[in-house]
């Protein structure tokens, strides 16, 4: 009788063991399946969550903000198809202000495939939302030149030298909003939108600290952590990945109501990525309590 | 003098920037300027020399029939499809006088139906990629591991919801327990100072390595020549 109790016992812990062991080491084919969930279903129900705005994208909120109306703003896509659904919005965002601001905006790229990503631009907001801005006169693109750094540090010398003509070919000299462009010194503010090398930290190192002019951007999440040691005296703020562009995209509506439709690319994008990483958080901690309760039974027998 | 020409080059033009550098004025500081555009205009012959070094790799992989040559057929062809699309400017509306990205040309449409999609499907699948290997890695086995575990912990967690919830309650003297607050702690201390101690580091590395290219010590640029 005491014999079968014990067994019965030992098979009880043997089936605990079982399910431990599995919850420790999940086929990740789950994993996929219940990532591939959390980010459709958001989708499907067009879930959104409220970022509030932090004191880092705030500062450059405020920095477009208070530049007088007729400020000459450069924007760089550094950035390739990959990282659209991060930094796409953080142009639209920052393209919906700078107009509204009724500053200059010039557009060019470090990277081959940022005037791609330009053009999206220019296709789904200027021409959509800012009929009445005038090519040459509000807003120009310059295109892709090569040379990385390298063109930076020519631009801060030099701007003409590289840049002739725009991305068409027509020269710079027959558009109003080139005259005084003689360096990147004459812009009022540079945006570098980037997701690797060259990117928003050399706009940092070769444009804002040597010409002592105000560097902002934004930057994919991954690379947001490179760009603290800049902040604030360096470069004005920046936005962290999706969750940034969201957080701009919470400060313009808040203070230009009338963009709560238009203005919630990045927010509604929140959505799948908040499920993702509670999927992810709660993985990590099935994760560790099978791994507690498998070394707690290891010193025990 | 196949190895003196090119280090009297790099002594030449590593002093003459450090000089453009450290005196400001004309003619030193337009030296600096003038060796930017001409980097910029060796930078566009690398698109030659990578295009010409992708050909060489591949159609040598596909001559041998290597491991996996099929692929590189792909990849050849995907390289002359596109490269043909642009120079010859393929289904621009408005010819030669045209732009090659112009909507209806050829290039736009591979670059929009084929590339665009390619590099967001790659990407994406990063998603799925790191849930599983979190849910790996991220065990609290060593003290270190532990750390690196509750970091991520709260970065993760700082978007969402529940980051919020579960702290919110705090009542002020440990409102920096909020997990927002801890997150932004997390980035602007513990990151930060890593961030420096790598940032001097590399840029220590940096001038002790150009001062070995600009003296001639570091000659492995040259390749086997420099031997």
């Amino acid at each position: 009788m005491a014999e079968a109790e014990k067994t019965e016992k030992t098979e009880g812990t043997e089936k605990k063991g079982t399910f431990v062991e599995k919850m420790g080491s999940v086929d990740r084919r789950i994993i996929f399946l219940l990532i591939g969930l959390a980010v459709l279903i958001p989708i499907i129900i067009e879930y959104t969550t409220a970022i509030p705005t932090s004191p880092l994208v705030q500062n450059l909120f405020d920095k477009i903000e208070s530049l007088p109306p007729g400020s000459k703003v450069l924007m760089s896509f550094d950035y390739g198809p990959s990282t659209v659904p991060e930094n796409q919005p953080m142009a639209t965002a920052f393209t919906r202000h700078i107009f509204e601001k009724g500053h200059k905006l010039y557009l060019m790229a470090l990277w081959a495939t940022g005037p791609r990503q330009s053009e999206a631009l220019i296709e789904d907001v200027i021409s959509v939302e800012f009929p009445d801005k005038k090519y040459g006169e509000d807003w120009i693109h310059l295109g892709y030149k090569a040379g990385n750094q390298g063109l930076i540090n020519t631009l801060l010398s030099d701007f003409t030298a590289m840049y002739t003509t725009d991305l068409d070919g027509t020269s710079i000299d027959e558009f109003p909003m080139m005259k005084g462009i003689g360096s990147l010194t004459d812009f009022d503010l540079i945006l570098g939108l980037g997701s690797g090398f060259p990117g928003t930290k050399e706009w940092v190192q070769f444009a804002g600290d040597p010409g002592d002019i105000p560097v902002g951007g934004g930057t994919t999440a991954v690379m947001a952590p490179l760009l603290f040691p800049y902040y604030p005296r360096q470069i004005v703020g920046f936005l962290g990945g999706l969750q940034g562009a969201a957080e701009y995209e919470y400060a313009l509506i808040k203070q230009y109501p009338k963009y709560e439709e238009k203005s919630r690319l990045a927010s509604t994008s929140m959505g799948p990525q908040v499920w993702a990483h509670l999927v992810i958080v709660a993985f990590i901690i099935v994760g560790n309590i099978t791994f507690f309760i498998e070394r707690s039974r290891r010193k025990r027998y | 003098m196949k190895r003196t020409i090119p280090l009297l080059i790099t002594f030449a033009v590593g002093l003459a920037l450090i000089v453009a550098m450290f005196i400001p004025h004309v003619p030193f500081y337009e030296l600096d300027g003038m060796f930017s555009v001409f980097y910029d205009v060796i930078a566009v012959f690398a698109f030659i020399l990578g295009g010409g070094n992708l050909l060489k790799v591949h159609l040598n992989k596909i001559q041998n029939k290597r491991r996996d040559w099929k692929y590189s057929i792909v990849t050849v062809s995907g390289f002359f499809l596109v490269l043909a699309a642009g120079l010859l400017k393929i289904g621009v509306p408005d010819g030669w006088s045209g732009g090659y990205q112009a909507p209806g040309s050829l290039f736009k449409f591979l670059y929009d139906a084929t590339f665009q999609p390619l590099q967001a499907t790659m990407f994406s699948l990063l998603a799925f990629f790191v849930a599983s290997a979190s849910y790996r890695a991220f065990r609290a086995k060593t003290k270190e591991a532990t750390i690196l575990l509750v970091a991520a912990f709260i970065i993760l967690l700082r978007p969402t919801p529940l980051g919020y919830y579960l702290t919110y309650w705090l009542p002020e003297p440990l409102r920096f327990l909020h997990i927002p607050n801890l997150s932004t702690w997390v980035l602007s201390v513990p990151n930060m100072a890593g961030q420096r101690a790598i940032m001097i580091g590399i840029a220590l590395g940096i001038v002790s390595t150009s001062l070995r290219l600009i003296l001639g010590i570091e000659r492995s640029y040259l390749g086997s020549e420099g031997k």
